[in-house]
């Protein structure tokens, strides 16, 4: 775990204007290493997803910098940002964000196609990715007809399926009852986590803090406290 | 790039309903847009018949002459000089009027007399019946055989019928190119038996139908005719000018114009409208597409491959639709005026792409808006 998959210093992130104007993030440093699994824990509001969008490259903070692998992405340009998160960021929305009307073999396939891998291929990939979740024998259903905790389970396969070193998962058992979010964020552990990648969870469910490598829990847009693991720069 | 248009492709078809919507809307915008112009195209081709149906090269008429059947007779001396002018091949004198004609049970009939010059016969139509020189028989008539032909009561050769008291026999049986427009049967004969039978005025020669020797003696023919005080125009130009009166001076081009663009206007409203609501319930997605690494250029891709799909579907089925009625229109009224010209292809797409373009361009801007911080805020 000596390697930085990430490094954000400094950063703060504001909101609005005038008198609305609020601070989301509040100097926020921190360092995410390959191999773990760090988990952004807070009340709603502290700027948990802040942070994170801040630190896979969809929100631009208003001064600090990030770097993942050694590449500062907030001076990337827009097309060379778009390339980092696909080729270095896999996804798992809270709301899984899968497309009714592909199947959940396509859904899996997306960041391939977007790779400009051929259908084929990527399709075939998905496939491989769909065993990798156990859900190889649902490829032509619509993720409508999957159960919730399967539907997370596609979205985690369309997370990894263009390998990316870091995965970000934005409350993952949110939409799950208590025994499946555990058994996916348990799969997640054993099955999606390696030495070449690093995984960050922002959750409130202190359920699934066991699986965690580090907890660092944020408060009024600080990283306040280390739950678990060691300090978080 | 077909990857992602193949997964524009299904995120569109896949939503049947939205699909079956925006074809629907295109197909019918479509539908009216050509119909109606294939309409009003066939009215003014009919407009013309006499000119498509004669074939002449020049037409010399009184400059006061809007269409073929607006004729104002010219004297004899016009197509004298006429054939004394350099550049002539030949000319020769044509008439057209109308007449009543009574038919056997003692109906009236309207119908157009055409008269050909006695000599050449110029302008005659090919026979399906009859001998040709049996025109030069006393009393006798060519009859046109189109959808106006059993307003004579389906007359065979022989059939007699009256025309201001004089008798008339129909001796051959014609087929034109194009059937007319006004509705009446046309009956062919020469044109000095077409004075005879029907009251003329001062001037009789409706038109005098010209050769050029040359297609380079055309300007010169019509400058020595114009000397004359009278009008020279070349097939193609008097047939524009016939359109053009029915286009501006009537108010059937005007009509036509609107309900076109009323159909232009239906389409683009339910396909713009549709679409844009397709690319709204598929916003989110847009962001997470954009938040997994999409760039803007491949999502405006998505898109318009999207708007561009259906809009070229909804074209080929609209065209497809429409030369579908006509077909069936053409078995019940086989001379049924419409017909669809590659103008109508032309102004349709041009309509359709307006109609996928601004479909898009509002959809566009949404989704290059969206920001995939969104997304994850959920």
């Amino acid at each position: 775990m000596a390697t930085p998959a990430i490094t954000a210093a400094g950063i703060d992130k504001f909101f609005g204007e005038g008198e609305a104007r609020t601070q989301a993030l509040r100097g926020v440093s921190l360092q995410a290493y390959f191999g773990e699994m760090l988990y952004i824990v807070g009340p709603s509001g502290s700027g948990k997803t802040t942070l994170l969008s801040v630190l896979s490259g969809i929100l631009r903070p208003d001064s600090g910098s990030v770097a993942v692998e050694g590449t500062e992405i907030w001076k990337l340009g827009g097309d060379q940002l778009a390339d980092f998160r696909l080729h270095k960021i896999g996804f798992v929305f809270q709301d899984y964000h899968l497309f009714p009307r592909l199947t959940t073999a396509e859904n899996v396939a997306i960041p391939l196609i977007l790779k400009r891998v051929s259908w084929s291929q990527a399709i075939a990939s998905a496939l491989k990715y769909l065993e990798v979740v156990g859900l190889k024998n649902r490829a032509d259903l619509p993720p409508v007809k999957l159960s919730g905790g399967e539907q997370q389970r596609v979205a985690i396969a369309r997370a990894i399926t263009g390998q990316p070193d870091i995965l970000i998962m934005d409350e993952p058992t949110a939409s799950l009852d208590g025994d499946t979010g555990q058994a996916i964020v348990e799969f997640v552990k054993k099955n999606v986590l390696n030495d070449k990648r690093s995984i960050l969870i922002v959750t409130h469910d202190s359920r699934i803090y066991q699986f965690a490598t580090r907890v660092l829990k944020m408060e009024d847009g600080r990283l306040m406290a280390i739950e678990k693991g060691g300090p978080p720069v | 790039m077909r990857g992602i248009l193949k997964l524009a492709y299904k995120l569109l078809v896949n939503d049947k309903a939205k699909f079956t919507a925006l074809i629907v809307g295109i197909t019918f915008s479509v539908f009216l847009m050509v119909q109606m112009m294939a309409m009003f195209a066939g009215i003014l081709n009919r407009a013309s018949a006499t000119v498509l149906n004669v074939g002449a090269p020049i037409w010399i008429m009184d400059p006061a002459v809007q269409t073929v059947a607006n004729t104002i007779g010219m004297p004899d001396y016009v197509l004298d000089a006429v054939r004394s002018m350099q550049g002539v091949n030949y000319a020769v004198p044509f008439y057209s009027g109308g007449a009543l004609v009574k038919l056997a049970d003692g109906t009236y009939q309207s119908v157009t007399i055409m008269g050909l010059d006695d000599t050449t016969l110029f302008g005659r139509p090919p026979l399906l019946e009859g001998k040709l020189e049996d025109i030069y028989g006393e009393n006798a008539f060519v009859v046109v055989k189109d959808t106006e032909f059993r307003k004579l009561e389906n007359p065979s050769v022989g059939t007699q019928f009256e025309v201001n008291d004089n008798r008339g026999v129909i001796v051959g049986i014609a087929e034109v190119s194009s059937a007319s427009l006004f509705g009446v049967p046309t009956l062919y004969t020469t044109y000095y038996r077409a004075l005879q039978y029907l009251p003329n005025p001062r001037f009789t020669i409706s038109y005098v139908l010209a050769e050029p020797k040359q297609a380079s003696d055309i300007p010169r023919i019509k400058q020595q005719v114009q000397a004359l005080g009278y009008l020279a125009l070349t097939r193609d130009e008097f047939m524009d000018r016939i359109s053009d009166f029915y286009k501006y001076q009537t108010n059937i081009g005007t009509n036509i114009l609107i309900m076109t663009v009323m159909s232009f206007i239906v389409g683009l409203s339910i396909s713009g409208q549709t679409f844009y609501t397709f690319v709204l319930e598929n916003l989110e997605k847009f962001g997470a597409l954009k938040a997994m690494g999409a760039k803007s250029r491949e999502l405006i891709s998505m898109i318009l491959f999207q708007a561009s799909f259906t809009a070229l579907a909804g074209y080929g089925l609209g065209i497809g639709l429409c030369a579908l009625l006509i077909s069936l229109a053409r078995v019940r009224l086989p001379d049924y005026a419409a017909m669809i010209t590659y103008w109508d292809l032309v102004f349709a797409f041009v309509m359709v792409v307006i109609i996928a373009g601004v479909s898009s361009y509002f959809g566009v801007r949404r989704v290059l808006r969206i920001e995939p911080f969104e997304i994850f805020r959920g």
